[in-house]
């Protein structure tokens, strides 16, 4: 494959797999990495968690060091922006007007965060968000300064900042516009126990209420909700998800529908690029629909997968999804995608400082939320992957879970 | 600084300075060290950081925790008395110099 060229878009956590896999698998060819930071590719999970909390300094958030891309023969082409892809020419165009000819193209180009919308949230200094590394840091130092954190948004991101922020001390306050936490990613049970700790943590929680307006004067932020509450605060960060990067992917005419869509190959609808990660939708096997999913895992095993394609590989993205979050002493495990589940078991006691809550659809596991119970998670994955099981099947199986994901 | 031998699988091995408080995880990233993908970038929550402490090294290290006992459960090669999930053991002044051992596969 001496003389091919193969450029990935995107240096986050798909773009390094993506390269990483291209070279252990002996690809040979010249491989550039075009990331639009202009720092090497690092860990985006840390920035809501212990990197903004302070436990870890920006170095150890490398994946790689400048090294490793030497020794690979990976050409990182930093702080460079792609302006367009020319599918029949094959080409790609940068910004500043360079090209790069491709034999394959790889395009991990991740998500960006959604904004808030609201009156006096555009271009408000107050108003924080966490997607890069400046990001967080940015964040990191304004803490340092203030005592009110309002948050917007009762999702992962949302919930480990304000777990962190109250660890820091701070007075927290988070609203979500839909009545439980975290409702598009886990079950009313789920959503209640982490009502609870953020509670006992002194939190104050505004659920169903939507965010009006902002204002701010004398440094101060007032925050104006549907409820006709307002609230005082120093900053604002918002946590209300993420839009996938899919502009150039879509002005060059590969299908697209809010993400980049994909086969089970990772493959797009132009046979000469493959697509990995966050900014992807493809039909996954586990959620039984299409879906785009915002995970390491995602990341990790799509940009597997389309490492192998872009070789001429067959090997399917067939992987059990999974989640984890931080927050307080919680250490959330999600395997599978259980949304649409009718029944449901739980193993422990929930609320409990360990328990495992595990979801079915037809009589069949489809995935299991997990605190402070790694070895359920990691069963669950493993049970996932090789074989379909009834309710009857973990009931029975429920001591030793182990034991029957090896069977 | 302490340093830390990393040997791989098929016999060669690194030995690289680890600062305090960085995690072995996070020093074999960081110095190109092969064979820890560490996919949940030292959340416990992946068990792709899997090492085998050497024998006389073991009793230096602080204990298992619950959590990192349970993930070594699962981790893909066999489970030896010296398993420890790398990014859990961060370097201090005390612990000195180790070796580990690399397990030839982590998934």
């Amino acid at each position: 494959m001496t003389g091919d060229v193969f450029v990935v878009i995107g240096a986050g956590q798909a773009g390094i797999q993506v390269c990483n896999s291209l070279r252990n698998s002996g690809f040979c060819g010249q491989l550039i990495l075009v990331g639009d930071e202009d720092i090497l590719p690092y860990q985006r999970p840390p920035l809501s968690k212990s990197f903004l909390l302070g436990d870890v300094d920006e170095q150890r958030l490398f994946f790689r060091p400048q090294s490793h891309f030497d020794k690979q023969s990976i050409e990182p082409l930093l702080g460079t922006k792609v302006i367009a892809i020319d599918r029949s020419a094959k080409r790609v165009r940068l910004e500043g007007g360079r090209t790069l000819n491709y034999t394959k193209l790889a395009l991990t180009t991740g998500t960006r965060v959604r904004e808030l919308d609201c009156e006096g949230a555009a271009n408000n200094a107050q108003v924080h968000y966490i997607r890069s590394l400046n990001d967080s840091i940015a964040l990191r130092n304004k803490l340092a300064e203030v005592e009110r954190v309002a948050i917007i948004g009762g999702g992962f991101v949302g919930l480990e900042v304000a777990a962190v922020t109250r660890k820091l001390g701070k007075a927290v306050t988070v609203y979500e516009a839909e009545d439980r936490l975290m409702g598009r990613v886990v079950s009313p049970m789920l959503s209640e126990f982490y009502s609870d700790l953020h509670r006992e943590n002194d939190v104050s929680l505004c659920l169903g209420e939507r965010i009006d307006k902002v204002e701010v004067s004398n440094n101060t932020v007032q925050i104006y909700t549907n409820k006709q509450q307002s609230l005082d605060c120093d900053i604002i960060v918002a946590g209300i998800g993420a839009i996938a990067n899919d502009e150039i992917a879509l002005e060059a005419g590969l299908k697209c529908d809010r993400g980049i869509i994909v086969d089970n190959r990772c493959l797009t609808s132009d046979p000469n690029i493959v697509a990995a990660g966050d900014c992807t939708v493809h039909f996954n096997q586990f959620a039984g629909k299409t879906v785009r999913l915002e995970s390491v895992q995602n990341a990790v095993d799509q940009a597997k997968i389309a490492a192998s394609t872009m070789l001429g590989g067959e090997s399917v993205y067939d992987q059990v999804p999974w989640f984890w979050s931080d927050q307080y002493d919680a250490k959330l495990q999600i395997a599978g995608i259980n949304t649409d589940y009718d029944k449901y078991l739980t193993a422990g006691r929930v609320g409990d400082t360990r328990f495992s809550i595990f979801y079915f659809k037809d009589d069949r596991l489809i995935g299991a939320d997990s605190i402070n119970d790694p070895s359920c998670h990691m069963a669950v994955r493993k049970i996932m992957s090789t074989k379909s099981v009834s309710v009857s099947q973990i009931q029975e199986n429920l001591s030793d879970l182990k034991s029957f994901a090896k069977q | 600084m302490s340093k830390v031998t990393y040997r791989q699988a098929d016999g060669s091995a690194n030995t690289i300075e680890v600062p305090v408080g960085w995690s072995l995880m996070e020093a074999a990233m960081q110095n190109s060290i092969e064979g820890i993908p560490a996919e949940c970038g030292g959340g416990c929550a992946c068990a792709t950081c899997h090492v085998y402490i050497d024998e006389g090294d073991m009793s230096k290290l602080p204990d298992l925790s619950d959590m990192e006992g349970d993930m070594l459960e699962c981790v893909a090669a066999e489970r030896l008395p010296g398993s420890r999930l790398s990014c859990q053991i961060r370097m201090t002044d005390e612990l000195g110099d180790l070796t580990v051992t690399i397990p030839s596969e982590q998934f």
